[in-house]
């Protein structure tokens, strides 16, 4: 009875179903197939087929080329922002709920208001500022203002969650005696636990996959992230196709593996800017 | 020491409560706590956004001093045939890929929302894309969209080898495409999340009523996503004012300015022309368009989730 309406097959949405599957695989197969063929192949064999005698020399000129160190450099970044946005957005969010009250209120409003805010359109100022602190071209000057556009949708989804805590399991904390910082500790952030893996892997995606802040903060090889790194490859191997492809396989296998490993928390994490 | 007087407002609430000791004399945490978080957010958010405001009545080429020059920018800038052509094709792009997107998934969504095994595992290879940065997806569809040695030759069919990216009748629509590939999947997760939630006792009592899955589908399914629909038209929408590093690394805006969308004149005139005024002018347009397309939906969807959430504390 409750599956009653599947009787009817869903025609359209079926067969978009499969077109979709294909929409999304030929891409992964190509640059798959284009990295493991031989140069010489490319312009005369079809784009789709096996390649004739598969070789890993494309991804062997990728990690001579310094990737790395890229690599180093971005988890680096990114494992620095969110540390530090979780530790500000986390002390912000629980003073916020624990309080609430008027200058709360209004702390929460303003911070919010950087959601509704196409932030990426106030990039020059940002590297007025970055100039001016003596950070430009160093790691530093994408971390802090990664952080800084961080901050609203994570003290958002940090505040849902804290204001689902009962009251009582504070008040019996206070009436033991227990500090703020201890009731924070103890009580608040491990009842949150799952919302602040789900931010971190929000943050996480954003920092690692991030283009703006790199491009125009950072300036020298050896200070490049991934994304910098695929780009500048673009423009060096211009007729190395397999190569450039390559290193956007390389690219992408952290996140694959993590996906592999955490299906339920990369796609909570991923969506965590739509819902609580 | 604004401070104390919230604070003391506070203890005399929080005295009426007999569950606490008396002696017990604040409720909640000082709001230091929030501090470093305002700092992050005060100087590289709040004061950038003031800032873009000032620096567009300012001449600076990125090194030298900045001196004011009033409303020269502004008066270049509105008349520049440039931004005039960067924002129609913002507005192409957003409406484009917003017409394009909506629909399939919302179909996508639904589909998903099967209680078949066989969905559940397309969902998770729909996902795929949601893992490429920008830059990786664009550098697979420059390649990809190749007429020399791109998927178009695969097939056999000539029209398929084009240029796509290279025309400038096609490469904004080539775009759109690209877009389409990238965000799909997680507007289409979320409609699935939504189709779920839609009662089955709906679409029971209409199979009673005899009406067929098409009729369905219409009838109870696309009202029942007006909320979803409204929120996540506010992300698309505002979202493509965001397609930067796509664009960037796919086109670099050209052919000709056939893809200059606003993020990228903004770059192009302050990072390329070290014009930062007039870089800066850009910057406050796509800011207001933002903020205008964010009110504006947020109002005719009537959907008070947003503010909702704005209330917040």
């Amino acid at each position: 009875m409750i599956r009653i309406k599947n009787k009817q097959y869903n025609l359209v949405g079926g067969f978009l179903g499969w077109v979709w599957l294909l929409i999304v695989v030929i891409p992964i197969y190509y640059i798959v197939v284009t990295s493991l063929r031989d140069q010489s192949e490319i312009y005369s064999t079809n784009p789709l087929s096996l390649p004739s005698k598969p070789t890993l020399d494309a991804y062997g000129r990728v990690f001579a080329n310094d990737f790395l160190l890229y690599i180093g450099n971005t988890l680096f970044v990114t494992l620095v922002t969110v540390v530090l946005t979780l530790l500000v957005t986390i002390m912000a969010a629980y003073a916020i709920t624990r309080r609430a009250d008027g200058p709360a209120r209004t702390i929460y409003k303003v911070i919010i208001v950087g959601l509704a805010i196409p932030m990426q359109a106030t990039i020059i100022p940002v590297y007025y500022l970055i100039i001016k602190m003596g950070l430009y071209d160093t790691l530093w000057a994408i971390i802090l203002p990664s952080v800084g556009f961080a901050i609203p949708i994570t003290v958002m989804i940090l505040c849902n969650f804290l204001r689902d805590i009962p009251q009582s399991l504070f008040e019996a904390m206070e009436v033991d005696g227990a500090s703020e910082f201890k009731i924070m500790f103890k009580l608040a952030i491990p009842m949150i636990k799952p919302a602040i893996i789900t931010v971190a892997i929000y943050d996480a995606l954003q920092v690692w996959n991030g283009f703006l802040f790199p491009l125009i903060l950072t300036q020298s090889q050896s200070n490049r992230v991934i994304t910098m790194s695929l780009w500048a490859f673009q423009g060096q191997f211009t007729v190395d196709i397999p190569g450039l492809l390559a290193a956007v396989v390389v690219s992408v296998i952290p996140l694959l593996t993590a996906y592999i490993f955490g299906r339920k928390q990369m796609v909570a994490g991923l969506t965590a800017g739509f819902s609580k | 020491m604004a401070n104390a007087i919230y604070q003391k407002e506070d203890d005399d609430r929080r005295s009426t409560s007999a569950k606490l000791p008396k002696n017990h004399l604040h409720r909640g945490p000082s709001l230091l706590y929030t501090a470093p978080a305002l700092l992050f957010f005060g100087v590289f958010a709040l004061v950038p956004l003031v800032g873009v405001a000032i620096l567009s009545f300012t001449n600076w080429d990125g090194l030298s001093a900045i001196t004011f020059n009033g409303l020269g920018n502004w008066n270049r800038m509105l008349n520049d045939p440039l931004v005039l052509n960067a924002i129609k094709i913002t507005i192409i792009l957003t409406v484009v890929s917003w017409a394009v997107q909506t629909p399939i998934c919302i179909l996508l969504g639904t589909f998903m929302a099967g209680p078949q095994k066989y969905r559940a595992l397309l969902g998770v290879l729909y996902f795929i894309p949601l893992l490429f940065s920008s830059t990786a997806v664009a550098i697979t569809f420059k390649k990809l969209l190749d007429p020399n040695f791109g998927v178009g030759r695969a097939f056999g069919i000539d029209w398929l080898a084009h240029n796509w990216l290279g025309d400038p009748k096609t490469a904004l629509y080539a775009i759109i495409f690209v877009v389409s590939w990238c965000f799909i999947p997680l507007h289409s997760l979320l409609y699935q999340g939504a189709v779920r939630q839609v009662p089955t006792s709906m679409y029971e009592a209409a199979t009673i009523d005899g009406a067929g899955t098409v009729r369905q589908f219409f009838s109870i399914t696309l009202p029942q996503l007006k909320y979803t629909f409204a929120t996540d038209s506010t992300l698309m929408i505002v979202g493509s004012l965001t397609y930067f590093d796509l664009v960037y690394v796919m086109t670099a805006g050209g052919p000709g300015n056939a893809t200059r969308i606003l993020p990228l004149d903004m770059y192009l005139k302050g990072f390329k022309s070290y014009d930062m005024g007039g870089a800066s002018v850009v910057g406050v347009i796509i800011l207001a368009l933002g903020i205008a397309v964010s009110l504006i939906l947020n109002r005719l969807s009537g959907s008070d989730k947003m503010e909702s959430q704005m209330e917040g504390a």
